[in-house]
């Protein structure tokens, strides 16, 4: 961002990677997949790079609303000094806290979800999904997170985008507005689970795979917490040979041919 | 006629009406001791949530056969309250079958009535069935289902079967004696027809039976009434302003605290000025608490709520951290913060439920001091939430109970300090290097290193 900014340069948008994008090793590989769509279609998109910083929503989540007002404020300053008018990002907790939670701290952006901007990407032609029937009769459930479903009525974007792959979707029991959190949220991610008869990852997982059935079948997510949990959910019930855990950006650029 | 009858009804039906409005004011005066809270916003959206959800049951259709014996007793509570309007007038001027005048418009809602008066004991009664036989999980099980709750639970469903078999006793004697005399029934009774015969045929003992019917049914109704504030059945009334003020925002935006935002921005900018603090009415500053340690600490929206809570169990029985047997229950956190309001407030009630001690195996360890948070609801079910919102989805009448669970967590962590260890060490990462885990800031761009993109060629 800083360099198109010496440039005189704006971006169509910015994208926003995250905390997990930028540090957890196996979402890094969803930022990676991410871009080369971006690149791959031609968008003029930048990243702030270094001077991203936590967007506050685990704090918040936790009762800190100290902390995450620091962390808003500081980013919404940088934002701002860089006129940022459009930002994508594919994690629902970084959508939602600064789509819903920066306006009131003077930060205003319209903030999209990378499956929504998927989702537009593949209506406008941009992304034609060619190599979409290498999924061909492959099974795949999507999981709805929390903070992209209930907490901001997204629903069908993710699906759509798994639409164009020629595969077979099965829907869970636990779906849409009446989907399953994963465990993660409201800062669970960072604190092990409180005394209980099982871990809430697990039992979604379970779910996931009686859904999915015997053979092979994958588990789309479109968050980064999400995805640690359900793949945890599978080693736990040692089935990360047939079940795979991978987010809707990856699929994609599998069937583009831009991963392999 | 006008008699002493007429009189002494007229006296009963205002001594209730009376002791209703007296305990709807301290209801009110309780919920009121919450903080401000401006919800009068987007009214027309709101009137449009309040008809789906409220007046259209909109919710409860996520679960069918509920929601349609539900729907029963609901129409049948509205429909029947037209028949009160006319008890209430033939009560006090002696009249009979007052607005027998409009005729067929008559007949027709009486024979409705009687419809639905059967269907809502039908209702009642397979309720009771679930409830004591089945045992849905949800209605029959969790630690806040105390003898109180379950006991308050089968005296509504029996107390309004016995108001319905009162309506067809009246209605059956009624129209025998005036079939025995020869006159035309007033309105259509399609179900007292059935049973015209059964309280046989001497004109007297029918008027005395009607009489008594008549009564019964409404001296049940007033009590019932006054019965309402003391019970989870006071649903009735508060799901519709609390619907109407439940929240139009995204279910995933938190409330913004404003105080710590002039806090942070004076800290950063030594030139700013923070807005002079409200002051009360003698000139003091209100000096406020982060987040929320006892009732007063929370919305007058957020105790409403907790008036409105019918203890359905829908909300525990979505709940991820309930379901995978964690101590937290969103539907507790609803009725603790009731108990405790009528605890430190007003007891509004005749008698007070919260009285009714706990039964069964106690796992939530509170402490003797009655404050809400740990005198009620223990830190430990606060940090199990994962702030999922399938509790506040769930709920027929739009309970906010995630927005309850997070100021009280906001009072642990901004008051006291008191979060778990582990969200400690997330909270300095995020202070020392901008994320919840200890990377350092620096390589936060390292994810492009392995990309091949032609910028970076």
């Amino acid at each position: 961002m800083a360099e198109m900014a010496a440039n005189g340069e704006e971006p169509e948008v910015l994208f926003w990677v995250g905390c997990a994008g930028a540090f957890d090793d196996r979402y890094k590989r969803v930022t990676r997949a991410f871009v080369q769509i971006l690149e791959h279609v031609g968008v003029k998109y930048a990243v702030l790079g270094t001077e991203e910083s936590c967007t506050g929503d685990p704090a918040k989540r936790a009762g800190n609303e100290f902390l995450f007002q620091m962390q808003a404020i500081t980013n919404i300053e940088v934002l701002n000094a860089y006129n940022v008018k459009k930002i994508v990002t594919a994690c629902p907790h970084c959508f939602n806290t600064i789509k819903n939670e920066y306006p009131d701290l003077g930060g205003n952006y319209e903030v999209i979800h990378h499956s929504t901007f998927l989702q537009q990407l593949i209506n406008e032609g941009r992304v034609k999904v060619q190599g979409g029937e290498a999924f061909k009769g492959k099974r795949i459930t999507f999981h709805d997170s929390c903070y992209l479903g209930r907490a901001n009525d997204i629903y069908e974007a993710p699906r759509d985008v798994l639409a164009a792959l020629d595969a077979d979707l099965v829907e869970m029991k636990r779906s849409r507005a009446n989907g399953l959190c994963c465990g993660a949220g409201g800062a669970q991610m960072f604190k092990e689970p409180e005394p209980g008869t099982k871990d809430v990852n697990v039992e979604r997982t379970e779910e996931a795979l009686a859904t999915l059935g015997a053979g092979n079948g994958v588990i789309a997510t479109a968050c980064p917490f999400c995805m640690v949990m359900m793949n945890d959910g599978v080693k736990n019930k040692e089935q990360e040979e047939s079940v795979k855990v991978f987010d809707i950006a990856e699929l994609i650029a599998q069937a583009e041919g831009l991963t392999k | 006629m006008i008699g002493i009858e007429n009189i002494i009804f007229l006296i009963v039906a205002a001594v209730g009406i009376g002791l209703f409005i007296w305990q709807i004011r301290k209801i009110r005066k309780n919920v009121l001791m919450g903080r401000d809270t401006e919800l009068a916003d987007n009214p027309s959206e709101r009137i449009n949530k309040t008809l789906l959800v409220a007046f259209g049951q909109q919710k409860m259709f996520k679960r069918m056969l509920p929601a349609v014996l539900h729907l029963f007793v609901y129409v049948g509570f509205i429909v029947i309250n037209i028949e009160v309007l006319e008890i209430l007038i033939d009560g006090i001027f002696g009249t009979h079958r007052v607005l027998g005048f409009v005729g067929p418009l008559y007949s027709g809602l009486m024979a409705v009535n009687e419809i639905l008066a059967a269907l809502v004991i039908v209702a009642c009664a397979m309720f009771l069935w679930r409830r004591n036989v089945t045992k849905v999980p949800r209605l029959a099980t969790g630690v806040e289902m105390r003898a109180w709750p379950k006991v308050d639970a089968n005296i509504i469903l029996v107390v309004e079967i016995v108001l319905m078999l009162a309506l067809f006793v009246f209605n059956i004697a009624d129209m025998k004696r005036v079939l025995l005399a020869g006159e035309e029934v007033v309105g259509a009774y399609p179900v007292s027809q059935l049973f015209v015969d059964i309280f046989g045929e001497d004109p007297e003992q029918l008027y005395i039976i009607a009489k008594v019917g008549w009564w019964f049914h409404i001296l049940g109704i007033l009590a019932f009434m006054n019965y309402l504030p003391s019970s989870k059945h006071f649903h009735i009334i508060m799901a519709f302003p609390n619907v109407y003020y439940s929240k139009l925002l995204p279910k995933g935006k938190f409330t913004t605290n404003p105080a710590i935002t002039h806090e942070i921005k004076a800290m950063l900018d030594p030139s700013y000025q923070p807005p002079a603090p409200e002051v009360d009415a003698e000139g003091n500053p209100i000096m406020q608490r982060f987040g929320a340690k006892d009732v007063e600490d929370l919305t007058w929206k957020q105790l409403m709520d907790s008036y409105t809570c019918t203890e359905c169990g829908r909300c525990t029985s979505v709940c991820p951290a309930n379901l995978t047997g964690k101590l937290l229950s969103p539907r507790k956190i609803i009725m603790d913060t009731r108990d405790r309001m009528e605890e430190k407030g007003e007891n509004p009630a005749i008698f007070a439920p919260n009285h009714y001690k706990e039964m069964g195996v106690e796992r939530v360890e509170t402490t003797e001091e009655k404050e809400l948070l740990r005198g009620y609801i223990t830190p430990e079910e606060l940090w199990a939430c994962t702030t999922c919102n399938a509790c506040v989805e769930s709920c027929p009448v739009n309970i906010d109970q995630v927005s309850t669970i997070m100021d009280l967590r906001r009072y642990l962590v901004l008051e006291e300090s008191a979060a778990p260890a582990s969200l400690n060490a997330m909270f300095t990462n995020i202070e020392n290097n901008g994320a919840p885990w200890a990377f350092p800031a620096s390589d936060r761009f390292n994810w492009a290193d392995e990309l091949y993109v032609p910028s970076k060629n």
